[in-house]
């Protein structure tokens, strides 16, 4: 068994963020495991611009991004361990891995959980019909199309109005697919506002809110779709359904943080997040290891995964520099209108700005902001509108952390 | 002749009795319509060794399934493939099912099943803590189990083809001609093949086989019945199979473990138009959800990762069709196989050799046969230690391909050089379970693809998930 100080699992936006921080922040001997052999995490395959608009000020394609941090961990001298699965973490920090050269067995000051998320699949929406080639999800399609390069079908239709179905509808398009239609189940979509005008008015793709996919066609490969409007308890109208005939059906239907891992060492996850549950350092309830990235609750911003990641990391280096701290903590809750809050504990008897993170659970036009401690309204914004798929901030200044000890609820009032 | 028997359907019974003739210095051919093994009913089941309760004594079901009970765990020790002796709970609610389970037990104690025993709920629900409270009594069944039924046909398959066997895939029987000497057996593409003896094991077809040889006495009524898959995290929600009461439309929905570890529920019944109606419905899905509750409760749906459905070859006498055809000499129908079928499978194949040596096939023994064939899945029950060594002298198997059911590159490539060979994704999933996992292949199925252009030496626009017409990739960009 080999010793390091922080261990960070996961090579993708998240883990290389985390192992920067942490170096700087004074611990030296930081290690990156990434079941790939390169490092980047799911920003390889995501060609398109727009990653660090807010943090770097320009508008890079993932794989740029990604290099501005892997020449970080570059320069530092910080190893990554390419094609190496880890399997399982204990209690006390023992984080077991498969590679190439053997078993791995690595025992950590701290862990960095960073292994991002995977999606949820057709069978878990019990889509009904046959089972033929063609149906993929719309991240395994991103991959075929952009890493391996190839074109994957002629005529495809999209289920799921999130970001990575709206930009897999301009990616088929732009490589010659007509995209008959995507579809979304909810009567929003789920994507930045951005992606809707960008991949779907641009390319003068239809978007049909309220409808999902009620069948697949098809015996070898798939020949059609039905699409069907929705009630709203989300049930099939079945006087709406229609033929599409595609060759192709793309899901984009949720994100789902990968806590296996987390799981093994038994670290407790938020049920609405599906990540662990933290503090305002990222500390899950198992000291010593943190999480951050989209392990820890989806991201629909790469800038915010590198804010959080920074703090895991300079977390990790606290807690091995200093040990364990003092454990007084307050509950974070999410309020009224609002579905969750990261982090979910925060530390009060300490001087330094908190910001939440947090989504809402519906769309609203004018909303007020309020960060409560106890009954002290602390922070507060209007938002002309919010949508749970953009993610939204709140910050407790410094001088009011110590109202926390009363618990901190963050809530929004329509206006 | 170009061999000695061929046997039409590549599926667990096709596999078995292939398996049997194997032991025998005899040419075999198995001709299979479709691109791979396991492709019917074989791969859609519910995996289950019936105790052997449930068939009326005196017919051939009861008789096959309590005599290939121990046959089966024996060959799937053998064969190395992956089962679990759990026992089987049918659960009565109130005094009417329960009068029903007695019926069960005695009709078990005359078709000579072994340790039966009536508990009520309480006792039940001592030894399954999640069975629901409303169970007031139950029928345990220890000698049942779970195995997984398409592992078993590739296994019985492979090691057929290792003691000489032949596969021909793709090979959908088109004419039977009868001559003096046997069969010329020719296919949809113009192939033809020959043998001296036919042995129709063509499940959901095996009609269209009798017919196509001249010998229409039966006909299958095709049942599709729809399964719920969930997830390996409560796979021990229970840790037998549980039951309810039969009914006349069948065994009805159960709850159980699978011998991989996942939670299984289902099936339905309904008739179909045609064996190819495989497609799940919404009914068929609500039926599930809507009955798996009843016996166990806590059953989470939320928790599913597929859904798939089967094809059930029923035929309206209810019993297995298990003899030489009275008016084509040297035909044998295994036909009509639904449940007890799986758990029968070793004890049909015995009997179908010992009608084919009545009829006069010459049977020795070879003295090389070998019925094992090594575990497939070693590595995955290795200690860190040994993984390490292993490792060490075969990396492949350091890299991880399927994150969810954590399957090797090793594994895929030694998979893609055994018989029978895959040719196929859905072909190497269900051989390494790579793809079987809760993301349902959305990580590993780019990486499958190169593995099998790699080992079958084709491009990866040629790679399809189950034959002809299923590639998944148009072109390169």
């Amino acid at each position: 068994m080999i010793n390091h100080d922080i261990v960070i699992i996961g090579g993708g936006p998240a883990g290389l963020a985390a192992a920067v921080s942490a170096y700087d922040s004074g611990v030296k001997d930081v290690v990156i495991i990434d079941r790939e052999e390169t490092s980047g995490g799911i920003l390889k395959q995501c060609i398109h611009n727009g990653f660090g608009l807010h943090k770097l000020g320009k508008e890079l394609t993932g794989p740029e991004y990604a290099a501005v941090y892997e020449n970080m961990v570059k320069e530092r001298g910080i190893k990554i361990i390419g094609g190496a699965f880890v399997t399982n973490l204990t209690p006390d920090r023992v984080v077991t891995a498969t590679t190439k050269d053997g078993i791995l067995k690595i025992k950590a000051g701290a862990v960095i959980l960073a292994m991002g998320c995977r999606e949820r699949s057709r069978g878990a929406l019990n889509i009904c019909g046959t089972r033929p080639a063609g149906v993929y999800s719309a991240g395994t399609a991103q991959r075929l199309m952009n890493i391996e390069g190839f074109k994957i079908g002629n005529r495809a239709v999209i289920l799921g109005s999130g970001d990575i179905g709206l930009i897999m509808a301009r990616r088929m398009s732009l490589e010659g697919s007509k995209v008959e239609a995507v579809c979304e189940i909810m009567p929003y979509s789920g994507g930045l506002i951005r992606n809707i005008v960008q991949c779907l008015d641009d390319f003068s793709i239809p978007l049909y809110l309220n409808t999902t996919v009620a069948k697949i066609h098809g015996k070898h490969r798939v020949e059609g779709v039905t699409i069907a409007e929705v009630d709203e308890n989300r049930r099939i109208k079945h006087d709406t359904k229609r033929y599409i005939p595609c060759d192709t059906l793309l899901l984009s239907v949720g994100l789902i943080p990968e806590n296996e891992v987390s799981l093994s060492a038994e670290i407790p996850l938020d049920p609405i997040t599906s990540g662990p549950i933290v503090d305002e350092s990222r500390q899950t309830m198992l000291p010593g290891v943190f999480a951050c990235g989209n392990v820890l609750h989806v991201h629909d911003l790469v800038d915010n995964v590198s804010d959080e990641a920074e703090t895991a990391g300079k977390g990790a280096a606290d807690f091995v520099t200093f040990g364990e701290t003092d454990r007084l903590t307050a509950a974070v809750n999410p309020g009224k209108g609002v579905r969750y809050v990261v982090p979910q504990t925060v530390h009060y008897n300490k001087s330094q700005d908190i910001p939440l993170y947090f989504r809402v659970s519906n769309p609203c036009g004018k909303v007020k902001i309020s960060v409560k401690c106890g009954n002290t309204v602390v922070a507060s914004a209007i938002k002309l509108k919010v949508t749970p798929g953009e993610m939204e901030k709140m910050v407790i200044k410094a001088d009011d952390l110590a109202l926390a000890k009363n618990g901190v609820t963050v809530e929004l009032e329509e206006m | 002749m170009n061999y000695d028997v061929l046997i039409a359907g590549a599926g667990v019974i096709g596999g078995m009795v292939a398996r049997e003739l194997a032991r025998f210095n005899l040419k075999i051919c198995l001709l299979e319509k479709d691109n791979d093994v396991a492709m019917g009913a074989s791969k859609a089941n519910s995996g289950i060794i019936h105790g052997g309760f449930d068939p009326e004594p005196d017919t051939l079901k009861a008789k096959l399934n309590v005599e290939g009970v121990p046959l089966l765990y024996k060959a799937a020790d053998e064969l190395h493939v992956p089962y679990k002796n759990n026992g089987s709970i049918v659960c009565a609610f109130g005094s009417e099912e329960e009068k029903t389970l007695n019926e069960l037990f005695y009709r078990g104690i005359a078709n000579g099943v072994k340790d039966m025993k009536l508990l009520n709920g309480d006792e039940a629900r001592k030894i399954e803590p999640n069975l629901s409270p409303d169970v007031t009594a139950v029928l345990l069944v220890p000698t049942a189990g779970i195995i997984c039924p398409y592992e078993l046909t590739v296994a019985a398959i492979g090691n057929a083809m290792d003691n000489g066997a032949e596969l021909r895939r793709n090979f959908k029987v088109e004419k039977i001609e009868k001559t003096a000497d046997g069969f010329i057996v020719t296919s949809e593409k113009g192939e033809t093949v020959s043998g001296r003896y036919f042995v129709n094991c063509a499940g959901a077809y095996s009609d269209k086989i009798a017919a196509a040889a001249g010998d229409d006495f039966f006909t299958i009524i095709p049942r599709a019945g729809e399964y719920l898959l969930l997830d390996k995290t409560i796979g021990n929600l229970v840790s037998h199979t549980i039951f309810r009461v039969p009914t006349a439309e069948g065994k009805g929905i159960l709850v159980s473990p699978t011998a991989d570890g996942n939670l299984l529920t289902g099936p339905t019944a309904s008739k179909v138009e045609c064996p190819e109606c495989i497609e799940t419905t919404p009914e068929g899905i609500a039926t599930v959800i809507g009955n798996a509750g009843l016996t166990v409760p806590k059953v989470d749906f939320r928790k599913v990762i597929t859904s798939f459905t089967g094809v059930r070859s029923s035929e309206k006498n209810g019993d297995f069709i298990i003899k030489m055809s009275e008016n084509v000499e040297g035909l044998l129908h295994v036909a009509a196989i639904d449940s007890p079928g799986l758990t029968s499978c070793v004890a049909i194949a015995k009997y179908a050799v010992e009608l084919l040596r009545k009829s006069g096939l010459i049977l020795t023994e070879k003295k090389d046969f070998d019925p094992c064939r090594p575990d497939p899945h070693a590595f995955r029950k290795m200690n860190d230690d040994e993984k390490d060594a292993f490792i060490k002298k075969n990396p492949l198997f350091g890299k991880t391909v399927c994150r969810c059911e954590n399957v090797s590159e090793g594994e895929i490539r030694e998979a893609l050089r055994r018989n029978p060979k895959p040719q196929d994704v859905d072909g190497v999933k269900r051989r390494t379970r790579s793809g079987m996992g809760r993301c349902q292949g959305g990580f590993c199925l780019p990486f499958v693809i190169k593995l099998i252009s790699e080992e079958l030496n084709i491009d990866e626009s040629e790679v399809t998930k189950n034959g002809d017409g299923s590639n998944y990739i148009l072109e390169r960009l």
